[in-house]
Order: C-alpha cells, then sequence, then structure tokens
C-alpha cells in the first residue's frame, strides 16, 4: 500500500477463523517487529505493517521477513484468548435519543432492544474512523437497523450506536450517522494510558445495561 | 521566550514530524501535511528536525516576540518575509504574515522550536480529537505560546536553500502513485485526466473533481488501513486524496497511492490547483526517498558546519 505500508490479506470474510487469524499474525509481526516498522494495523481481513522507507534495509528484506513472521501465525490454530471487556451502557433517554427509532424499525419494544443488545457478545474487527472506535461484529440479525438519513453534527463521548449490520461506541464526541440507543461512562481513549484505547481488535465486548443514577456515580 | 498571538490567522495548529505508533488504536500519525518543509525550515534556524513549528493554511499569523530570535518559512510562501532563509526579529518586533501567494501550507520553525506538551510522543495538534499542540485546538488572537531558549549565532544567518533541492511545488503538479488493491476494478486509463482541487479539503484530505471513476467490478470490501497518500473513490466517484490526519482505516476502494516524496506537492494543493496522476514503481518511490534523505543530509551537514 503505497511507498511506506504493506497490507497481508488475511481473509475475505468477517468470521471467526479470519479474526483468529489475523491477531495471531499482527501479534507474530508485534512480537519480532523487523526494522523500520512503524505500525501494524489489523482490521477484519487484513493487517497492514506500516515502515519508515529510510529505515528498512531494503524493501525485500522486510517483506521476506514479514512472509516467515506470517506464515507459520496464519496456519497455527489461535492460542490466545481474547480478553472480554464490559461496557457499561444507559440505554434510552437522553443518552438514547434513537431507542424508539430502533424499537419502531424491527418491530420490538424498546425493553427488547436493550434485552437483544445486550445479551449479546461482539468481537472487535477493527478500531478505526476515530480514536479508540470499535467496529463491533455479532449485532444480533434483528437489530440490523438503516443509518440515519442526515448524520448528527455532534454525537457525544460515550454514545452507543447502531448503523445497519453494525454496533459501536463513539470513544470521542465526533459527527455520526448511527443510531444512538445509549451512552456508556467508561471512557474509551485515554491520553494518560498505554495503549489509550480501551479495546483493541481482536477484544471480545459485551454490554451491560445500568441505570442514569450508576451513570451519574460511575468514576 | 514567549510568543504573542496578535492574529492566529485563519487555521494556525502547532505540528511537528507526528506521532506513529498508534494507527491500531485508531490515531493517525499526523504531523506536519508538509513533512519537507517543515524539516528544511527546521534546519535553517539551527532546530533538530523534527521540531514543533506552526503551520499556517492559506494565510499567516501576526506574531510578536519577546526576545531577539530567528524564524524561517518554508512551504508555501508569504508576501514580505523571504522562504528558505533564516530571517531575525528583534525583541518586541511583529512578525506579519499574510495570505500565501503560493501553495496552502507555510510553516513558521521557530529557533529553539515551539514547546507545548508532548502528547504520546508528539507535540502535534490532532484537531479531531482535540489533542496535542496548544490545547488541542488552532491558535487564537491572544495566545501566548512558548518557545525554546535557543538563538542562532549572528554569522549564521546569511544562509538561503538552493532551489533546486525544494520539491517542485505548483499549482498544477503532478503526483507520482502507486497502484492501489483495487486499481483493476478501475479503467485503466482513468486517472490520466486532471483533476481539480475542490475547497472540500483539509488535513484530513482533499476531495477532488473530474471525470465519474466507476469501480467495474470487485466484490464488497472489507475496511482495512489507509495512509496519507491514498487515493480513495466513494460510490459518487470522485476521488479523495488522503493527507496527515486521515481516519487510519477505510472502506473505500482504494485506487492508488501519492508516493513519499510528492505528499508535500498534494499538502501545497489549493482550492482550483489541478492534479495529474503518474504511475511509477515500487522500487522508483523507494529510489525517490533516498535521494531526497541524501540531500536533506548535505544541507545538514552544511549547515551544522557553518554553525560550528
Amino acid at each position: 500500500m503505497g511507498d511506506a505500508a504493506v497490507v497481508l490479506e488475511i481473509g475475505q470474510a468477517i468470521d471467526e477463523p479470519t479474526m483468529a487469524r489475523v491477531g495471531s499474525v499482527a501479534r507474530a509481526i508485534a512480537g519480532h517487529p523487523p526494522a523500520g516498522v512503524t505500525d501494524i494495523v489489523p482490521a477484519f481481513g487484513s493487517v497492514t505493517v506500516f515502515y519508515d522507507p529510510r529505515k528498512i534495509g531494503s524493501y525485500a528484506d522486510l517483506a521476506g521477513a514479514l512472509m516467515k513472521l506470517s506464515a507459520p501465525a496464519e496456519r497455527a490454530p489461535s492460542a490466545a484468548t481474547a480478553r472480554v471487556v464490559e461496557i457499561p451502557v444507559c440505554y434510552g433517554g437522553e443518552f438514547g435519543p434513537d431507542l424508539g427509532v430502533v424499537a419502531a424499525h424491527t418491530g420490538l419494544t424498546p425493553e427488547e432492544v436493550i434485552k437483544l443488545h445486550s445479551g449479546g457478545e461482539y468481537r472487535v474487527h477493527a478500531i478505526g474512523f476515530s480514536p479508540g472506535f470499535p467496529y463491533l461484529g455479532g449485532l444480533p440479525p434483528r437489530l440490523n437497523t438503516p443509518r440515519r438519513a442526515t448524520p448528527r453534527p455532534l454525537v457525544p463521548a460515550g454514545s452507543v450506536g447502531i448503523g445497519s449490520a453494525q454496533t459501536g461506541v463513539y470513544p470521542i464526541a465526533s459527527p455520526g450517522g448511527w443510531n444512538l440507543i445509549g451512552r456508556t461512562p467508561r471512557a474509551l481513549f485515554r491520553l494518560h494510558l498505554s495503549p489509550p484505547a480501551l479495546l483493541l481488535t481482536g477484544d471480545r465486548v459485551k454490554f451491560r445495561p445500568i441505570s442514569p443514577e450508576e451513570f451519574a456515580a460511575w468514576k | 521566550m514567549e510568543i504573542n498571538v496578535i492574529r492566529a490567522g485563519p487555521m494556525t495548529t502547532v505540528q511537528d514530524a507526528g506521532r506513529p505508533g498508534h494507527r491500531a488504536e485508531g490515531l493517525p500519525a499526523g504531523g506536519a501535511a508538509d513533512l519537507f518543509a517543515l524539516r528544511l525550515a527546521n534546519l535553517l534556524v539551527g532546530n533538530p528536525e523534527d521540531a514543533a513549528v506552526l503551520e499556517c493554511t492559506l494565510a499567516g499569523p501576526v506574531l510578536e516576540f519577546s526576545e531577539d530570535t530567528t524564524i524561517a518559512i518554508g512551504g508555501a510562501g508569504f508576501a514580505g518575509v523571504p522562504s528558505w532563509q533564516p530571517v531575525v526579529v528583534r525583541a518586541g518586533g511583529r512578525l506579519a504574515l499574510g495570505p500565501c501567494h503560493h501553495g496552502c501550507r507555510g510553516y513558521v520553525a521557530i529557533a529553539g522550536g515551539v514547546e507545548v506538551p508532548v502528547v504520546l510522543g508528539s507535540r502535534s495538534t490532532f484537531l479531531r480529537a482535540h489533542l496535542g499542540g496548544h490545547e488541542g485546538r488552532a491558535l487564537r488572537d491572544g495566545d501566548t505560546l512558548q518557545a525554546g531558549a535557543w538563538v542562532l549565532p549572528h554569522e549564521a544567518k546569511h544562509w538561503r536553500v538552493d532551489p533546486h533541492v525544494l520539491p517542485p511545488y505548483s499549482h498544477a503538479p503532478t503526483l507520482r502513485v502507486l497502484r492501489g488493491a483495487q486499481w483493476d476494478d478501475f479503467d485503466a486509463n482513468c486517472l490520466a485526466a486532471g483533476f481539480g482541487v475542490t475547497p472540500v479539503s483539509d488535513r484530513m484530505g482533499i476531495r477532488l473533481s473530474g471525470p465519474r471513476l466507476i469501480r467495474r467490478r470487485g466484490r464488497e470490501l472489507l475496511s482495512a488501513a489507509v495512509a496519507p497518500g491514498t487515493v480513495q473513490v466513494p460510490p459518487d466517484g470522485q476521488p479523495i486524496l488522503l493527507l496527515a490526519d486521515a481516519q487510519t482505516i477505510g472502506g473505500y476502494p482504494r485506487l492508488a497511492h501519492v508516493i513519499g516524496v510528492d505528499l508535500p506537492l498534494a499538502a501545497q494543493l489549493r482550492p482550483g490547483d489541478k492534479v495529474h496522476f503518474a504511475e511509477v514503481t515500487l522500487d522508483e518511490a523507494h529510489r525517490l526517498w533516498r535521494q531526497q534523505e541524501r540531500t536533506l543530509a548535505i544541507l545538514r551537514q552544511g549547515l551544522a558546519e557553518k554553525l560550528r
């Protein structure tokens, strides 16, 4: 990809085996990064390795080293167990102004939407769009709701949204077109921590419904 | 030393060489959109080449300095102040930079570097996340900045850079590209026509306008990493050329990638400019990188000798 990054295509499907292979390739490269490598970005079916062209020996050396690292990792079954991260969410009300929209679209009651959304386990397929923003797979198909016709100019930080077959959390206030069904008080991007992003590609995520009082009391 | 921002200009931010290493967390490397201008302007005032400078968009600020200092302008040029050479500014004196007479982004390097807190390894401003730089935002009238105490020796103030070493800045540049992952999904000559630079342009990317680019074949794409220089094509067929603060991953077809040594030319495009693309090989792109590094190394050495 250009003259400062190379893409390792792992698969074309959004599924568990692809996810596991992407994760193990990214870990294998991160464990022994060849000279000049600056960033390793696992996302859906690929791992993109960024490098500083001034600091690699030659491109052939770099490509060879990456092949060597990724080949066994791609074949190996994923031994690592993914973390499970719990995200508390206050659904509906001022925090989830579109809960009613999702309920009306899906023919469910707001309570059923909350139960379905918080009942599932999700997988982080990629981090991007904005710092710490997780693309989550695993939304119950029943909750599939098209994006808003007009995006909101400013979605508050922590908002939990549904956009078609995806769900996610906005870590920082930003424009956004997803239907907002709730908000988490848990920070997804923390400058003082390393890494600053709470979620990383490959993590498992569960949502836990909380009351407005618990939201207010969250530290 | 204090720098008083009398007039901030339309969009002036603190930028350095960026914060690579956080793309997996969704944070772009950012930094100066024109890295060549950042590096050379810094060298001209005796700074490390990745020191923090002011990046000024389309017009510059009015600054007042509390002590004698030396500055250098790189990238876009301003009327009344020469570019690519050290300029002495006296204590209490003002540096007034008007509209850019060419280019889009001018860089003001100040001896000692602009001192703002380092956030995740960089002083660069990342506006979307309100992070880094001066309070995570563009400068405003009345701000006060600090700069390091470095003062350039007096005899070293008559340098001027040979214009031949500069990137061929132009209002109608040809940007060299490598093929992107979906190159074959588009017509072979689709990039041959010129494209116009629209006003929908910022540090994230430049929206271009021209003949509609139609993806002829290809399956649904999974989002994957993108980078400064990536030329992506949304469904409306009008390409977007990504710059320093681009999002880290994207789902649009990736038609091509502008090579690193030509990113400074892209960073200096302004609304109304024209751009052409020409394909090169990866080997050629890497050769050009090495050539640019040699040029900068020679300049660095020459300047260091004058400073000794």
